[in-house]
């Protein structure tokens, strides 16, 4: 059956379709569809939830395969890096049950804080690691990664990027679930790493990248072809580009298409360097597939001139293209590359992602603004939608650096400037992955910081997942809710309150009292998501009352707010959710007549 | 047949629906098909772009420059961002809606709509600009924009795939209650583009 699927979904049903058992995962862009897509798809055979961070995802996934069952963890690029502690014993551990890692990369990066390159993480750890070209290879890819995680006895990374996570295909995926009935735990001294145990296994995983490498280079992932003096390799989405261009180019060339970066499939490289005086290497990111073909000539002694990122053919940073690769393949080939007129356009205003029309964030950020105005504080921020709250006019996030960072780098700050007031913003979900050891941490070392979680109730920014605190799981199950309030005062915050954002007033004046206190005193900003509730209506400005002073707009630039020629203020009924924040700021009351939605 | 679609827009006006429903109709139709969407934090009123590439046998999903057959610009400021993606004289449908982006409510850029629509007619004699929002207001809700344009490509004849493949897309991937929304709204597109058409072929004969 064709049906069209999206990078994510194929990764997922391939999964399902090799009998994966467990999956488990923290959301991420560009990753998150790969989790929801099993949960969606689930028979009732496959446990999946949504773990509180990737370390802990990592190791629920580990006792899985422990146990036998073939097992699933996703996550983005860095929430590897959060993973990182298990996926390095992992390698000397090895599983049982078939362990795939989908770790996602964002070239560009499109919605990230590093382009950093996860090839380089299966190398660092040892562990083999496949690079889809396009979702329709995702699919086969996944597959294959169970049997040969089962095969070496250990994890096998995925690495899709988000042109192929995010893209869709018509794919064939006819065929029933393969069935892998789960052997169970059985006790072995293997299971607890100990030094000795390390070293055995150390020498162990050297023979396995060498065996790994051979299987390699048999790989159907793994293809040469054509013929020539030049030839051209490619990896991931970069070698989809290539081929295109080689079309559109009409060129006869040698090809070296590489989907398994790591282990390096290095016969298969010398049957393709074998002959060549130059190769253009194309892969995003890091020149992994570069790095690895000079190693072979430099070993062989052949003098082949080997072009990629090192020689300023391609570029470092950012995201290939279509016209990048064509570029770097027209030079290589001796071809003139003509850069097309461009048509000339009027300038245009920039537009960057802002904070949603009725987000309960906006109304949090000013209420602490409104509050510290004219004291000198400084606000950290985290990562989640709440970042967007650095963005004119509300200008109300100072540093962002990682998952839970918020309230560890309030402390440094305040440590080094005990005059200046500090208030750490993390959204509920970022709380739950990381945050709590940062409160921890501020409550024992006696630090004086505002925190300010903004619950929302869900996992906004990556697509509305839950979390613990909304007391639902992805096998459809209501849990314990997780309440943040109780839990900051179980780890000693004394001073903690619950609040509406929307509550202006009474908001403001809370920020005022916490910022007074002596030690570690929280804010709860309670108020949901509006994309997750029902739009109640929209506010309405009068124009007989509007003074044009534009106060509403400049305080808070809400996007369903529009100045008119008049400078007076419009409001886009479709886009207004009714928050109100506005009605609180106009200082002549000319923003009300609240219009209700059937 | 081979197709190259760019949609352009902003963050929020469902083009990852527009495409999702090109790409469904598209297979009812025999066609192989890659699209690529803007997921993440530019979905939050930020400028998006969906790719929808149908038969023919690119691997990438991503349109170059220069070699989309036909564009739909979900809004006039977005389209032009765009444009260098059309190819020499390609199709355009364009919704003439402007959403002002927040730097330009607050005075810290301009939104030249005029300058905006003469560089577009400068690229491209193949254009229809329409006004989707009001005709997806009048369908029912001005939410149905997406469905809107689409409509209005097909009854242009500028998407080659049949009315008959996007309801069928429609009611196969829309939740029920949406249908008769959609449905209405693609065939005021499809109407409005269709008289459009003939219009201007009766004024090009005289």
């Amino acid at each position: 059956m064709i049906k069209l699927l999206m990078g994510n979904e194929a990764i997922a049903l391939g999964a399902i379709k090799a009998g994966v058992r467990v999956v488990c995962g923290y959301p991420g862009t560009p990753s998150s569809e790969v989790l929801e897509t099993v949960a969606k798809n689930n028979d009732g055979s496959i446990y999946v939830e949504w773990s509180v961070n990737e370390k802990t995802a990592m190791e629920v996934a580990a006792g899985a395969a422990y146990s036998g069952a073939r097992a699933m963890v996703t996550m983005k690029q860095v929430g590897l890096n959060v993973a990182s502690d298990p996926l390095m014993s992992l390698a000397y551990i090895g599983v049982k049950g078939g362990l795939v890692i989908v770790a996602a990369d964002d070239p560009g990066p499109l919605s990230s804080q590093t382009e950093q390159d996860t090839r380089h993480f299966a190398k660092f750890a040892n562990l083999p690691v496949l690079d889809p070209s396009t979702p329709e290879e995702a699919y086969e890819m996944i597959q294959a990664a169970f049997d040969l995680s089962e095969q070496v006895g250990l994890p096998v990374i995925l690495r899709p990027t988000t042109r192929i996570c995010h893209a869709c295909s018509s794919i064939d995926v006819s065929g029933s679930r393969e069935e892998h009935i789960p052997s169970g735990f059985e006790k072995d001294p293997r299971w607890v790493i100990f030094p000795q145990l390390s070293y055995k296994r150390h020498i162990e995983i050297e023979k396995l990248q060498t065996a790994l490498s051979l299987i390699f280079s048999k790989s159907p992932f793994n293809r040469v072809s054509g013929k020539g003096a030049l030839g051209i390799a490619g990896s991931g989405i970069a070698w989809s580009y290539a081929l295109d261009v080689i079309r559109d180019l009409d060129l006869d060339i040698k090809t070296f298409k590489v989907g398994t970066p790591y282990p390096f499939p290095a016969k298969l490289a010398e049957s393709f360097l074998d002959g060549l005086s130059a190769v253009l290497v194309l892969e995003e990111l890091d020149p992994v597939v570069e790095e690895a073909l000079l190693e072979i000539a430099a070993n062989k002694g052949l003098k082949i001139g080997i072009l990629g990122k090192k020689t300023g053919n391609t570029p470092y940073a950012g995201e290939f293209s279509y016209e990048i690769v064509h570029k770097a393949i027209s030079e290589f080939s001796g071809l003139q590359s003509h850069d097309t007129d461009e048509p000339a356009i009027s300038p245009l205003p920039s537009r960057p992602p802002v904070l949603c029309a009725g987000c309960p964030h906006r109304a949090s950020f000013y209420a602490v603004k409104k509050a510290m105005k004219g004291q000198k504080a400084v606000f950290t921020g985290d990562i989640g939608c709440y970042t967007l709250g650095n963005a004119k006019p509300l200008n109300m996030v100072d540093t962002c650096l990682c998952m839970g960072a918020s309230i560890s780098v309030a402390q440094g700050i305040k440590r080094v400037e005990p005059d200046t007031r500090l208030f750490a913003f993390i959204g509920d979900s970022t709380f739950f992955h990381t945050g709590i050891p940062g409160v921890i941490n501020a409550v024992y070392n006696q630090t004086d910081i505002v925190i300010v979680v903004l619950d929302n109730g869900t996992t906004a920014m990556t697509g509305h997942q839950p979390h613990p605190g909304t007391a639902r799981t992805m096998m459809g199950n209501i849990s314990e809710k997780i309440d943040i309030e109780a839990l900051l005062k179980s780890v000693g915050v004394k001073w903690v309150r619950k609040i509406n954002p929307f509550d202006h007033k009474a908001a403001v004046s809370a920020v005022k009292e916490a910022s007074e206190v002596k030690g570690v005193s929280a804010i709860i900003f309670e108020s949901p998501c509006i994309a997750l509730a029902k739009k109640p209506g929209a506010f309405e400005a009068d124009p007989g009352k509007c003074r044009a002073c534009g106060m509403c707009v400049r305080e808070i630039g809400c996007p369903a707010m529009v100045l008119g020629k008049d400078k007076k203020v419009r409001i886009e009924p479709s886009a207004c959710y009714a928050c109100g924040l506005c009605v609180s700021i106009c200082p002549f009351g000319a923003i009300g007549g609240m219009k209700h939605e059937d | 047949m081979k197709t190259d679609i760019l949609i352009a827009g902003v963050g929020g006006q469902g083009q990852i629906l527009a495409s999702r429903l090109i790409g469904v109709a598209a297979i009812l139709e025999g066609y192989s098909v890659r699209t690529g969407e803007t997921i993440g934090m530019a979905q939050r009123g930020g400028s998006v772009v969906s790719h929808v590439r149908i038969g023919g046998d690119s691997r990438a999903a991503t349109v170059p420059f220069g070699r989309a057959d036909l564009m739909i610009g979900f809004e006039l400021c977005e389209t032009v961002r765009n444009i260098k993606r059309l190819s020499e004289n390609g199709r355009l449908i364009v919704n003439t809606q402007r959403i002002n982006p927040v730097t330009v409510s607050l005075g810290m850029e301009k939104y030249d709509a005029a300058a905006m629509e003469e560089s577009l007619r400068k690229v491209t004699g193949r254009l229809i600009m329409i006004d989707g929002y009001s005709l997806a207001g009048e369908a029912g809700s001005v939410k149905a924009v997406n469905t809107v344009l689409l409509g209005a490509a097909v009854g242009s004849g500028y998407l080659p795939i049949s009315r008959e493949s996007f309801m069928e897309a429609i009611r196969s991937i829309i939740p029920q209650r949406f249908h008769n929304l959609n449905s209405a709204a693609f065939d005021s597109g499809y109407s409005l583009a269709g008289r459009i058409i003939a219009e201007n072929a009766e004024l090009s004969m005289r």
